[in-house]
């Protein structure tokens, strides 16, 4: 690790880190509702989400010195207690989900004094901070049904922070509607799915899990577990061809939450679905074996191809990189789908590169519509003039996505591409480099429209972004191209987080 | 100097450049000085360079018992200088100057807006040229190519209007589109096979790859690198000509075009290998589309009335002379092709900028229009007319040795069909490219009694006439110092049977 923050933290502090994580942004929550200004709740969110940073930070470095950390929730020893479990696995998407919080709520203050009316600010922060907490729950929880809590706890807040949009856009009512809608489903799937393998296997654990699916693996009630928990997670994360909710709701929420959605909620529950296939399910077990192949591995080509050709179709630029995102799920999906260590390793390198693009894109494109007041690609026109830092900025996202060489997209790519050829699936390739193609379009389409054509009237009132905005976004791109240099602090996390599925290969 | 200084040096350069234009955006004056003391400063380096390489020395950055700089997944970044590398750095670099002085007096010539954009994408297209150049591994070259693509797109969208950016999209897309759809494959799928993307004497899949996949690999790499315009991936080049004249001139006629076929030779010689080249069976296809482009290319040349398109269709043509001489697969064929990416280089550099000089003096940019304007700009049409005679390669011009090379390494290989090719390809050369000259010097016919006047007073500034003089007197040069040049590259291709 770069710098040692566990000999800063005192012993007592250390010991209870995997709760910390966690309590710490939920306690806030509460106390940020009742703040009566919102200046201040807005402190204390940040505040309480740096803690959060610091917390991830400290963990990834215990995990790599000492191995797994497992808390016993409450003093109740597992399998009968919840157990929280911090592993190479979980630990750098504790990280990057704090670090985004951190970023994204920097971004929140010049965003949310235009788009939020005063005395929903603070309750929307509450939420946001309670958004946070859920993540963070669900990436370090090791309990089955624990994890179900607090994917609830995320996801009700996010249908508020979604359809807070509707203050300026009705439509964004509908659009969290359908959302709660679809992620209620995909939430009592889910439980459904725990409530099977509990019947099967009478714990909740995931280590106990583990250890027990084997026996039983071949009865029905395990195939239907798993059927449900992988079409409800799949809900969540926007597998297609359960995506359908996800444009609107990136589309017509404020931009703050469409910049945190995109590169936090869609990643943690990609990484729930990881944790449950490799660490409760085995890709050994048969059926895991034949979904990956038959089931994954089709859907998330036709992903690919099909929502980045529906991306190049769009008006709307929030609408337009949606689809893309739900296209880049489909890439993750196929590393995933490999079932090797090279493969996920290479699926979450591309995970955590495009919570940094994805993020860097919604920021700049919502800094615009800042002053803009409209995120339609015909009023983009020849906005660089008028915003150059904003659109330099996204640019290098842009290309990033695109995976041109010197920005992270690339050798994400590269290591997705090296993974399914060293398995033989070249037809994974082929899919990809057609999708990057149709990625060349899409983006080709919003560069070539803010920095080619010649503002009009609609884009006389456009500034720079304020400076509060400037800086998580500026900090995102060039996360994008130090990362496209020298990737090896990324890399050494996901083949550590490989090898955590992967317990055979390596010791 | 060392070359742990040398090359990075080279590297910087460039970029420098880019960022003084940035600082004095606002006085043109220092502005353009800039570019010219960065453009001098890169072609003395370079040519130390080569003088490093020409001696023996291993020109290597960083030094394999030094500190790598390892991007990831096992790829690094790693630049190694041989030959043929050295060559196209040192034709590139001086160019630059000469092409520098023409901007200027063509930028400012015809009130060209933007020109601060104009000269930092400029340093930063040479930067990727630089980079192309010194690769030492296929991974570093690859993410070159790709800065020269994404740095020289603002150069074609230059103007802005609707015509410019459709060109300028169809530029990007189509570089973009072949090199991420199908050059990235054949490089990731070569690491997979190999296990490295280090360029190896003798080639890197030799002996790894069966005659099936090696024709893939062969197929995608060869249209993967659209930028040697190889047909059908060739259109993007006639559209780039939307840009500016000095562009054209500088980068779709030497640098971008060059980096193509360079990229071409490269993987012939260090992933493939000559001998493996020449055992494949694919490589005898690739050599027929060479040889269709060759052909097709000028005859569409013919046809257009444009200069600057018809120039454009002639580099295609042109350009395929170099990929024909790589796939035969012998050190003349390949000797040729390397002397052709030099003798090529001065001519059509030559060719582009006298275009340039028409249009600012009278702009005129149609064929039928210039009868008679030579007598009004002999020298401008005398100059066209020497790089015309070393494009179709009649001696004592450089272009003739190019050729020459070319066809001894068609019928060693035994490809006499390669030799007509080149032969009804000189002939349409001359079909195209002399009347444009000699009807320039021709008094104007009966019906159209008017010349064309100069639309600017006093005609083409000296700064746009002066740089094509000496183009135009290169190409003698290169005629008489051949020796020198294929003594130079000799390493690379092996002694001369």
């Amino acid at each position: 690790m770069p710098f040692d923050i566990v000999s800063l933290l005192p012993d007592a502090l250390v010991r209870h880190l995997p709760a910390l994580v966690v309590v710490f942004p939920m306690l806030l929550a509460p106390i940020t509702a009742v703040v009566p200004s919102w200046r201040v709740a807005w402190a204390i969110v940040l505040a309480g989400i740096v803690g959060s940073v610091i917390c991830a930070f400290a963990l990834v470095q215990v995990v790599y010195a000492d191995g797994t950390l497992s808390y016993a929730l409450g003093g109740w020893a597992p399998p009968l207690g919840i157990e929280f479990v911090v592993d190479k696995m979980n630990a750098p998407i504790l990280l990057l989900v704090a670090i985004i919080g951190t970023l994204a709520t920097i971004y929140a203050l010049p965003t949310m004094v235009k788009e939020i009316p005063e005395e929903k600010r603070a309750l929307f922060m509450s939420a946001f901070i309670l958004c946070m907490a859920g993540l963070l729950g669900v990436a370090v929880t090791g309990d089955a049904f624990n994890l179900f809590v607090f994917l609830e706890i995320s996801s009700i807040s996010t249908y508020v922070l979604v359809a807070i949009g509707g203050m300026n856009d009705r439509r964004a009512f509908t659009a969290a509607f359908n959302y709660l809608i679809m992620g209620s489903i995909g939430a009592t799937f889910y439980v459904i799915g725990v409530g099977f393998l509990y019947a099967a296997t009478g714990t909740l654990n995931m280590t106990d899990l583990a250890a027990r699916i084997p026996e039983v693996a071949d009865s029905t009630t395990i195939h239907a577990g798993f059927a449900f928990i992988v079409v409800g997670l799949g809900l969540k994360l926007a597998m297609f061809p359960l995506h359908q909710w996800l444009p609107n709701a990136y589309a017509y929420s404020p931009n703050f939450v469409t910049v945190f959605l995109a590169a936090t909620a869609t990643k943690v529950a990609f990484y729930a679905l990881v944790r449950l296939l490799f660490s409760v399910f085995s890709p050994a077990l048969e059926f895991q074996q034949m979904t990956f192949t038959w089931v994954l591995a089709p859907l998330a080509a036709i992903a690919a191809i099909t929502c980045s050709f529906q991306a190049v179709f769009q008006t709307d630029i929030k609408r337009m990189l949606a689809y893309s995102s739900v296209a880049q799920v489909g890439y993750m999906l196929l590393g995933l789908a490999l079932a090797t260590e090279l493969g996920l390793s290479a699926g979450l390198f591309h995970l955590i590169n495009h919570a940094m693009m994805k993020g860097a894109l919604f920021m700049a494109v919502g800094g615009v519509a800042l002053s803009l007041g409209s995120s339609q690609l015909r009023d983009f026109a020849g906005v660089a003039r008028k915003a150059p830092w904003t659109m330099t900025a996204m640019a290098i996202a842009a290309l990033s996505l695109v995976g041109v060489p010197l920005t992270a997209g690339f050798l994400s790519k590269v290591a997705l591409f090296k993974a399914a050829l060293v398995e033989g699936w070249w037809w994974v390739v082929v899919v990809l480099a057609m999708s990057s193609v149709l990625a060349v379009l899409y983006v080709g389409r919003i560069l070539e429209s803010t920095f080619f054509k010649t503002p009009g009237p609609t884009q006389m009132n456009v500034r720079e972004a304020p400076i509060m905005l400037l800086l998580p976004l500026w900090v995102l791109a060039l996360a994008n191209i130090y990362f496209g240099i020298d990737a090896s602090f990324i890399t050494n996390l996901t083949d550590g987080a490989a090898s955590i599925a992967f317990p055979g290969v390596r010791p | 100097m060392s070359n742990e200084l040398l090359i990075p040096l080279i590297l910087i350069v460039p970029l420098l450049v880019a960022g003084a234009v940035l600082i004095f955006s606002s006085i043109p004056d220092v502005r353009e000085a800039s570019t010219l003391i960065g453009a001098v400063t890169l072609f003395i380096l370079c040519c130390i360079l080569a003088a490093r390489v020409a001696s023996g020395t291993e020109v290597i950055w960083p030094s394999p018992d030094g500190m790598q700089f390892d991007v990831a997944l096992g790829l690094s970044f790693q630049f190694k200088l041989e030959p043929l590398g050295a060559m196209f750095a040192v034709i590139a670099s001086g160019l630059w100057i000469l092409n520098s002085l023409y901007s200027i007096g063509y930028m400012r010539g015809s009130r060209e807006r933007n020109q601060t954009r104009f000269y930092i994408c400029f340093g930063l297209a040479l930067f990727g040229v630089m980079g192309v150049a010194m690769s030492g591994n296929l991974f570093t070259l690859f993410v070159f190519y790709e800065v020269l693509t994404l740095s020289t797109y603002p150069l074609v969208a230059h103007k802005g209007d609707e015509n410019a950016r459709r060109g300028a999209r169809i530029y990007l897309l189509t570089l973009l589109g072949t090199s991420i759809g199908l050059l990235l494959m054949a490089v990731v799928w070569t690491f997979a096979l190999a296990g490295s993307l280090d360029f190896v004497e003798g080639g890197l899949l030799a002996g790894k790859v069966g005659p099936v996949l090696g024709g893939v690999l062969l197929l995608l790499f060869v249209f993967g690198v659209g930028k040697a315009a190889l047909m059908p991936v060739h259109f993007w080049l006639p559209n780039a000509m939307v840009a500016p004249t000095p562009v054209s001139a500088l980068l779709h006629a030497v640098a971008v075009v060059k980096a193509g076929v360079f990229t071409i030779m490269k993987l012939a010689i260090y992933i493939f290998g000559l001998d493996m080249l020449s055992a494949l069976p694919m490589t005898e296809v690739v050599l027929w589309v060479g040889c269709f482009s060759i052909v097709v290319a000028s005859l569409i040349a013919l046809t257009k009335d444009n200069l600057k398109a018809r120039l454009a269709y002639s580099t295609v043509s042109q350009l395929s002379y170099v990929t024909v001489g790589a796939m035969l697969a012998n050190t003349a064929g390949a000797t040729g092709a390397g002397l052709q990416i030099a003798m090529h280089a001065m001519a059509k550099i030559t060719l582009f900028m006298c275009a340039g000089a028409i249009y600012v003096a009278t702009g005129k940019t149609e064929i039928s229009q210039m009868r008679g304007l030579g007598r009004k700009m002999p020298i401008v049409f005398i100059c066209f007319f020497i790089a015309s005679l070393s494009i179709i390669g009649v001696p004592p011009l450089g272009g003739a040795w190019a050729k020459y090379e070319l066809m001894q390494g068609a019928v060693s290989a035994d490809h006499t069909y390669v030799v007509f090719v080149l032969i009804a390809s000189t002939l349409l050369n001359v079909a195209y490219l002399l009347p444009i000259a000699i009807l320039g010097l021709m008094p104007p016919n009966a019906d159209n009694l008017e010349i064309a006047g100069f639309k600017r007073p006093g005609g083409a500034p000296a700064l746009t006439v002066i740089p094509l003089m000496i183009t135009a007197a290169g190409c003698f040069v290169l005629f008489f110092s051949v020796d020198f040049i294929t003594d130079f590259l000799a390493p690379v291709f092996g002694a001369q049977p």
